[in-house]
């Protein structure tokens, strides 16, 4: 179906990722391409080791493709060397990530001030306070990585993901390393957060359960990118899947 | 957005320290400034203190001497530049009281005479003296013990001087700038330079001789120097420290090598240290990088962000270690301030710019190879752990790390060849180290199925990272050798430089002994039990020409072959060679060669005037001349204070010319009346009392060696927190180790066992090698530097594998201990 629509903030063409190991050639991607419009949320899903982050990587600017581009907010990240990567993902991107990834010598309320000092904020710390307190750990902002529980890390890193009111939310198994019930909790506040600050969303998982909050579901598989049937929003997980 | 970088990295930099971070980073480098420039405070004062001592021996920092008046310019241009001047006049003369009779050297002494160090006085001879800042009041005279006992005088008695009479007001025990040539040393006699023309003994051509002594800051000295040198009359000479009072300024160049030898020990072991904290610092931030990498900063700001903190800390740290280093100092000279007469001088802030910039060079050199390392972490790590940077770059940047610590090295031995030495050890070390770990891993490799389960554990773990059992062998090593280095070796190779004058030295000379007189005198030296008194006869004569060219001291540049060339030798005859000498080149005449003329010269003087073997030297002798090829060249061990010549000949060459005898003996310090008794049996022969001088120099070399132990004290902290710094760069990962193999079931003890094995397998193996590069170092050094013949005994083999195992073993007992009690699920959380 046509319609006018904006210009995507994300689009990708013909994505190819090879790499070499001792072992031999691995083709990880062959011609993955897709393409998210601002608001969209994105689940892209596939078996284990079906190359989901190595997607996400390349889709963020953390890696380089082997072959093909990708546009970020119209921007050929090709096109850029490491460090313009860097600044694009700083004034564009948010992440939150399966191991989610806090500096572990800095407490709760330090970690989420940090991408809002990297874009040089003047006073970080009232806008990451209120980040914190929207994840419900208002009480924990003095507390370190490790005094803290997995889902409790997740939502610091939730909140850091959005202090910044990123366009663009990559995340990548977000719930992979928690428990279930912990997991449902982390990925309500995500979906939340999202809606609430409208950010576009492209979320990584094998769990097709959590998949099936977004707006659109991609599957991995074979290198390339293909659509699964449209289902209506917030509807659980296909039966039999 | 750049404003904020600076803040950031303050910030950061707070967070970090709280979070425990970087003090230990900090530490390292505090404790690293902390040691070097403590040692360099102490060293400047130490060797201020030496300098000042040694102006001592001149009474002042510069002497002019002269055969004539000092003429006023002199004087003004010295004072013109803010230093204090004195005076004094040396003649001979004959002294006086009733029929005795005796050549004396008066020294008349002006107002403010000794600029440097001070006069001694006592009541009679050879008793307790007191010091005394000025000389003897006008209308008054001191004499020596010699002259008081030839006379018999003391004080109260009066003694005639040319045409006055003037009583004794004290016996004179010491005085700072007795002339060096102990052959020319009369009996003294001291007055007031006022009374000098009263005495109606100085008149125009007398033989005497004008000093002008001139004492002041540094640079006044220095600059009056400038002004006067080359601008001499004929006659006219400067006398530095540096240039007379050669026994002396061999042991300030030893004291200052010593003291060097140590501020380098303690520069090398700071960037061990610090090399092994950097490493750990960049090891805890490659997620950071990668996370901050992910958030969007730029490769420049990483560094940024981490050079700024480092910058800080080395700021910090190097504050606090020049403070700290400044307090140490401080207590050691407070430690020292018994031995030292006077108050140390204040150091000069040369030390803490010195101590401050190894420091931060250090911390640069070592820090920035891991800093770079952490701008090349890719984003991607935050998916993939596996990621890091290439570790070959950085290996090359530790290469100019330790390049930068060689030049650091240089800087502070200030000794091109010393700083060779140690640094050829130290990398020796390491490289052996680094073989021996690398054979130990794969020797260890077929044991692991043989032992119990915690040695395993133990030996795993150094094989598992033959890298990290590498830095950490080599440091334990390293640390180690410098440790043996500073107590074994250092107290044998101090016990050997301070045995040189063992306590039997030949504390008396007997000079002026006459032909009829030396039977006498063997036989009274004899009944006073002095075994074979030997009694060498000595001519004077001075050097006229070599091969044939006559030699002036114009022909020369240095200052003590001026010198010689000027002075009158003492030549000597001698069927055998003394018992300390050495025959270097040549060979010594047979016994038959008796009347054959030929020389034997020192082979450190034939070097500074030029002599070779076969060169023919020319000497004047009481109006006649000997002329004869040098058959061969020895060394003399001049402090064995023998009786020894420069020139010697076969016996009856000289004969027929004026000779007199002379003798040194070694005459127990408790019975000084034997003295008085021999200087009354044999009036005419002079008695030179070496065991004044001898105790000064003495006292000198053992407050050098005493301010060398308390300098290397300070290495020695430094070498114990590279131990410190070596153990702690394992924590994070043993803490994750134990806290899995605790939940495996392993229980306390066993994981300790494990510990101690693995500590007691490196330290053995660190302790073995570097008691084997001690040894080699000791031994170079000893020949090289301290011209000493070293053997290391079997303790440094034993006390080195001993404090080896035992002391790694404990030191990672103590380190790690913390790492078993803590709770594992923290550990695995944080992991
Ligand atoms: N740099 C690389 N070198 C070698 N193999 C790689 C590299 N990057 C990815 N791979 C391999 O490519 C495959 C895809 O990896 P990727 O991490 O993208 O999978 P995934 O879909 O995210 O898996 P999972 O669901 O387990 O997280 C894996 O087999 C991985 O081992
Ligand atoms: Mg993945």
């Amino acid at each position: 179906m046509e319609r006018p629509s904006p210009p995507p903030i994300l689009r990708a063409e013909e994505l190819g990722k090879r790499v070499t190991s001792p072992e031999g050639t691995l083709e990880i991607l062959a011609g993955a391409g897709l393409s998210v419009a601002a608001g969209e949320s994105l689940a892209v899903i596939g078996e284990s080791g079906s190359g989901k982050s190595t997607l996400l990587s390349l889709l963020a600017g953390l890696d380089l493709p082997t072959s093909g581009r990708v546009w970020l907010d119209g921007t050929d990240l090709t096109t850029l060397d490491e460090d313009g990567r860097a600044r694009l993902r700083g004034r564009l991107v948010g992440f939150v990530f399966q191991s989610f990834q806090l500096v572990p010598s800095l407490t709760a309320l330090e970690n989420v001030m940090l991408p809002l000092e990297l874009a040089g904020r003047d006073d970080p710390r009232p806008a990451a306070l209120e980040s914190l307190a929207r994840v419900g750990l208002a009480a924990r902002v003095r507390h370190y990585p490790s005094q803290l529980s997995g889902g409790e890390q997740q939502r610091v890193a939730l909140a850091r993901a959005f202090s910044t009111r990123p366009r663009l939310l990559f995340a990548d198994e977000p719930t992979g390393n928690l428990d279930r019930r912990t997991g449902e909790r982390v990925s309500e506040l995500l979906f939340r957060l999202n809606e609430e600050h409208a950010t576009t969303l492209v979320l990584v998982t094998h769990d097709p359960g959590l998949a099936g909050h977004c707006g659109r579901t991609l599957r991995l598989e074979g290198g390339r990118l293909h659509a699964e049937p449209d289902r209506p929003p917030g509807a659980g997980p296909r039966p039999g899947a | 957005m750049a404003a904020a970088g600076p803040t950031l990295a303050w910030r950061w930099l707070r967070r970090e320290w709280r979070g425990g971070e970087l003090p230990l980073l900090a530490l390292a480098v505090t404790l690293a400034v902390a040691s070097v420039s403590a040692v360099g405070f102490f060293a400047d004062r130490v060797h201020r203190a030496m300098s000042l001592r040694a102006t001592e021996l001149l009474a002042a920092d510069v002497v002019l001497v002269s055969p004539a008046a000092i003429p006023e310019a002199r004087r003004s241009a010295a004072r013109e530049r803010g230093l204090a001047v004195a005076e004094t006049l040396t003649f001979p003369s004959m002294v006086s009281t009733g029929d005795r009779l005796q050549l004396a050297e008066v020294k008349a002494v002006g107002p403010g005479y000794p600029l440097r160090g001070e006069l001694r006085v006592a009541p009679a001879p050879f008793a307790p003296d007191t010091p005394r800042a000025a000389g003897p009041e006008p209308g008054t005279v001191w004499v020596d013990a010699r002259l008081a006992t030839a006379l018999g005088v003391g004080p109260g008695d009066r003694l005639q001087i040319g045409a006055v009479e003037r009583p004794v007001a004290a016996v004179l025990s010491y005085e700072p700038d007795r002339p060096g040539d102990l052959f020319t040393l009369g009996p003294r006699l001291m007055m007031h330079l006022d009374d000098v023309p009263a005495t109606a003994l100085v008149q125009p051509g007398s033989r005497v001789t004008h000093r002008l002594l001139v004492a002041g800051s540094e640079t006044g000295v220095a600059d009056f120097r400038e002004a006067l040198e080359g601008r001499l009359t004929r006659g006219e000479s400067l006398q530095g420290v540096r240039d007379t009072r050669p026994e002396l300024r061999v042991a300030l160049d030893r004291a200052e090598r010593f003291l060097g030898l140590a501020a380098l020990v303690s520069a090398l072991l700071a960037g061990v240290a610090v090399a092994l904290a950097a490493r750990r610092y960049a090891e805890r931030h490659l997620d950071t990088a990668a996370i901050l990498r992910c958030l969007g900063a730029t490769q420049a700001r990483v560094t940024g962000l981490f050079a700024t903190q480092l910058l800080l800390v080395g700021a910090i740290a190097a504050t606090a270690g020049v403070a700290i280093g400044y307090l140490a100092q401080a207590g050691l000279a407070a430690l020292l301030a018994e031995a030292y007469p006077g108050p140390l001088p204040l150091p000069s802030p040369y030390p803490a710019l010195a101590g401050a910039a190894t420091g931060l060079v250090t911390l640069a050199g070592f820090a920035l190879p891991p800093l770079l390392r952490l701008r090349e972490v890719p984003p991607l790590r935050v998916l993939r752990r596996d990621l890091a940077p290439l570790p070959a770059r950085a290996r090359a940047v530790y290469g100019s790390a330790l390049l930068a610590l060689g030049a650091l090295v240089l800087w502070q031995a200030a000794d091109a060849r010393l700083a060779a030495y140690v640094l050829a050890a130290a990398g020796a070390t390491v490289v052996v180290l680094v073989a021996a770990a690398y054979a130990l891993v794969s020797a260890l490799r077929p044991l692991r199925g043989r032992v119990g389960v915690s040695w395993r554990f133990g030996l795993a773990r150094i094989a598992r990272r033959p890298g990290q059992s590498v830095v950490q062998v080599a440091a334990f090593g390293l640390g180690l050798m410098v440790l043996l280095l500073l107590t074994l070796v250092r107290g044998e190779l101090i016990e050997g430089w301070r045995d040189r004058l063992p306590p039997d030295t030949p504390n008396y000379f007997l000079i002026n002994v006459q032909p009829d007189e030396v039977a006498g005198v063997r036989a009274f030296l004899s009944g006073h039990g002095v075994a074979e008194p030997a009694l060498y006869p000595m001519v004077r004569g001075r050097l006229a020409a070599i091969d044939g060219r006559p030699v002036s001291a114009e022909d020369y540049e240095g200052a003590r072959a001026k010198r010689l060339v000027e002075r009158e030798f003492n030549l000597s005859g001698a069927s055998r060679p003394q018992g300390d000498n050495r025959i270097v080149a040549g060979s010594w005449w047979e016994a038959g060669e008796t009347a054959l003329p030929q020389f034997s010269v020192e082979e450190g003087l034939a070097g500074t005037l030029g002599v070779t073997l076969g060169s023919r030297l020319r000497f004047q002798v009481a109006g006649q001349e000997v002329e004869a090829p040098v058959t061969s060249l020895r060394t003399v061990q001049w402090d064995s204070f023998r009786v020894n010549f420069f020139v010697v000949t076969p016996p009856g060459v000289l004969d027929g010319f004026p000779t007199t005898y002379v003798t040194s003996f070694h005459l127990p310090p408790e019975r000084p009346e034997v003295l008085s008794e021999l200087v009354r049996a044999f009036p005419s022969v002079t008695v030179l009392d070496v065991e004044a001088i001898l105790s000064r120099v003495r006292h000198i070399l053992e407050q050098a060696a005493l301010a060398v132990q308390y300098v290397f004290l300070f290495a020695l902290l430094a070498g114990v927190t590279v131990l410190a710094a070596a153990v702690q760069s394992t924590l994070d990962e043993r803490r994750f180790e134990s806290a899995v193999l605790r939940t495996l079931g392993a229980d306390r003890r066993r994981l300790l066992a494990g510990l101690l094995a693995e500590f007691a397998t490196l330290g053995a193996l660190a302790g073995l090698l570097a008691s084997v590069a001690a040894a080699v170092t000791g031994v170079a050094l000893a020949r090289a530097v301290f011209d000493l013949d070293y053997v290391p005994g079997p303790g440094l083999w034993l006390s080195g594998v001993g404090a080896g195992l035992f002391g790694v073993a404990l030191a990672g007992y103590l380190g790690t201990r913390r790492v078993l009690s803590h709770p594992p699920m923290e550990s695995l959380r944080a992991g």
